[in-house]
């Protein structure tokens, strides 16, 4: 019982994926740290995991689309986190970024602004420290520009260029790294959508991934394998076939 | 999307929607269609089924708060017991009743009123409801208990959603100090000596039994009884003691049934039921078990409603009251045995004194469950065992119902009256919460 308890710091708490990982981590002894962009949202969550867990769990509103990206949650934090989690993420309706330069700014800024600005001042903070994780949930759309989502596609794409810089630049501090590609996954955002149930994992399946991901230190995690073929091929295809096929 | 109950009949296109807030409870309500809150899918009939609007109640599946102290435990109706069982068991913790399946939400629980194997002592999950939320036609959301808008409160359980949308409820959980059941398995040669057992068996706190509903004659009746009640901590052998409070049993059990879909016919279950008994003979004395198989034996068969068939099945639920037990159920046994018709899944129970649920299915009496495959003959049937139950002054079990007619559900439940004026000041005229059982019933 002397071992410190470790502290994790989970940012977009009340989305399906946040709510899962945040869940786990406090099935795993973690204190919890949670934000999110609606006060009620997140009491809601945080009493859940309470009365399931009995961990402690203090909560901040936290919102990606602030001015400051919403890296002044920093600030508010009682302590710095030993592990820090970044779910933020908006899909939109790519037909409406397309029409509406704010709808996509929304998306932009959502998926990649606010989340690098969040990852950026907590890897500086870490890195004073001289440890921790910072965990990233990416998407496999950011590999490949595609017509169906690729506003979308393009912020997750500079996120995750954003993580590998991070990873690279850190390499040598003690600071980690984790760079999560989720692939389909059965949410709120995905309601109504027909998903390949082969594809597809559940929220849990991810933060069971996001876990494990943390503890043995893993680069860049596809949640199923299958995903990790399934990019080599689609960013194998020349661009000139590229352009005409429908995925 | 095609929609259907653990029976799997009947199957109707209905438009489902998730809840996902309590912010969007109101804006639903208001919309205007009619609407049934639905759990987990696992009434049998067509109880959570309306083609205009069938709310799913998953994704409201947030535990509120939980007093240490008194086990009192306040949650989402989405959240499912196997949830509240994974949560609390290992903290010594236990609800104070569960039905046959770990995969109910709290809200299908309260709706439906269900009873456990403890009936006959501590009543209906109902009777250990303190308090619950409901989201009623106005856009409201309303606290009811014994105390504050009692009558509504009396209508919502076992109300089958029909009064709104149930959002949480608090109940008191009962702390255990093992996860482990004492069971004892008594083979009973015909109708009499099962009833004698069950009445000799009152002070145990749980009691079912499983009957041989092929069997006929001098044997008609005859059962396994088993009846079981929760191990103290220094009582349980050593094997157990590393960790009493397990929350699931260690391992992979087998599956009792390896005989998929097929071959569901009167020389199948007449031979399985002549085994099963057999089996039950020779294993007469205590033994411990963990509460897992005690309480839900069928969930360890992943989606054993297809044992049926496409075509799915009907479940009969049916009580008796306690007087008219032995003639009654005895008539309903002759029957079903006669036709060569039922399954093995065929379950005796004796009831204790109903609750408050102006709906409630149970009453002080026996209570018999059959499963019958669907095939030609069996509504027919059905209906000539509505008849025995009818004129034996009993009622059916909402909750199993696909096929009842209206006025044996009127004549079945002398409170309907009485729910009828609380759902319409709840729900509205016409009501807004309607199901494809209430439409069938004309409820």
């Amino acid at each position: 019982m002397n071992e410190k308890i470790k502290t994790a710091l989970v940012i977009g708490a009340t989305s399906d994926i946040g709510r899962a990982i945040a869940r786990k981590l406090a099935d795993a002894g973690y204190a919890l740290q949670l934000a999110a962009r609606d006060p009620a949202r997140l009491e809601r969550e945080m009493r859940d995991i309470r009365v399931r867990t009995g961990v402690a769990v203090t909560g901040r509103r936290c919102d990606a689309l602030d001015e400051d990206g919403g890296v002044s949650l920093l600030d508010m934090l009682d302590s710095l986190p030993d592990v820090a989690v970044c779910v933020v993420g908006l899909l939109g309706n790519q037909a409406e970024s397309q029409r509406d330069s704010v709808a996509a700014e929304r998306v932009m800024r959502t998926n990649y602004v606010g989340p690098a600005l969040l990852m950026g001042a907590l890897a500086e903070r870490f890195e004073r420290r001289g440890s921790g994780i910072l965990v990233g949930v990416s998407s496999v759309a950011g590999e490949r520009g595609r017509a169906e989502n690729y506003i979308y596609g393009s912020a997750k794409a500079g996120f995750t260029a954003f993580l590998s810089g991070l990873r690279n630049r850190l390499a040598a501090s003690g600071v980690h790294v984790v760079t999560v590609k989720p692939g389909f996954v059965r949410t709120r955002m995905t309601d109504g959508m027909a998903l390949p149930p082969r594809l597809t994992a559940t929220p849990e399946a991810v933060a069971v991934a996001v876990l494990t991901a943390v503890h043995r230190r893993r680069d860049v995690v596809y949640v199923r394998r299958v995903w990790r073929l399934i990019m080599l091929f689609i960013r194998a295809v020349p661009e000139r076939v590229f352009k005409r096929l429908k995925l | 999307m095609k929609l259907s109950g653990w029976g799997r009949y009947p199957a109707l296109d209905c438009r489902l929607e998730s809840l996902r807030k309590w912010e969007d409870a109101s804006g639903m309500l208001r919309r205007g269609d009619t609407l049934i809150a639905r759990g987990n899918g696992r009434s049998y009939g067509d109880a959570a089924l309306n083609p205009d609007l069938t709310l799913s109640m998953l994704a409201m599946n947030r535990m509120q708060a939980f007093n240490a102290e008194t086990g009192l435990l306040t949650c989402e109706a989405g959240v499912l017991l196997v949830d509240i069982l994974e949560t609390f068991v290992p903290r010594g913790w236990f609800p104070p009743v569960v039905p046959g399946t770990r995969f109910v939400t709290v809200g299908g629980m309260i709706a439906a009123d269900v009873h456990g194997k403890n009936h006959h002592r501590d009543g209906t999950f109902g009777a250990h409801v303190e308090a619950l939320t409901l989201a009623t036609a106005d856009g409201e959301i309303r606290e009811c208990s014994r105390a504050q808008r009692a009558d509504l409160f009396r209508a919502t359980l076992g109300g089958m959603g029909l009064t709104g949308v149930i959002l949480s409820a608090s109940f008191r959980l009962w702390p255990i100090e093992t996860a482990f059941v004492m069971e004892e398995t008594l083979a009973t040669g015909d109708l009499d000596e099962t009833m004698s057992l069950f009445e000799a068996s009152r002070d145990w706190p749980y009691s079912v039994a499983w009957i041989d509903c092929l069997a006929r004659g001098a044997k008609l009746g005859r059962a396994l009884v088993m009846r079981g009640k929760f191990m103290d901590r220094d009582a349980l052998p050593a094997r157990f003691a590393p960790v009493p409070l397990r929350p699931a049993p260690a391992g992979k059990l087998a599956v009792p049934i390896d005989t998929p879909s097929v071959l569901l016919n009167r020389f199948s279950v007449g031979l399985f039921n002549e085994l099963y008994y057999r089996r039950g003979r020779t294993r007469a004395g205590p033994r411990p078990v963990h509460f897992d198989p005690f309480f839900f034996p069928l969930d360890r068969i992943e989606a054993w409603n297809r044992l049926y068939g496409r075509k799915g099945f009907v479940q009969y639920q049916c009580v008796l009251p306690r007087d008219e037990s032995a003639t009654g159920i005895a008539a309903l046994l002759e029957r079903i045995a006669a036709a060569r018709q039922g399954s093995f899944l065929a379950v005796l129970k004796l009831f204790g004194p109903a609750g408050d649920g102006l709906m409630s299915f149970p009453m002080e009496g026996y209570t018999l469950a059959l499963d019958f495959p669907l095939r030609k003959g069996t509504l027919a049937l059905l209906d000539t065992l509505d008849e025995v139950t009818h004129r034996h002054g009993g009622r059916v079990y909402l909750a199993k119902d696909a096929r009842c007619a209206p006025e044996r559900v009127r004549e079945g439940y002398p409170q309907y009256g009485a729910f009828e004026t609380a759902r319409a000041a709840a729900a509205g005229a016409p009501p807004r919460f309607a199901s494809e059982l209430s439409r069938r019933l004309a409820l």
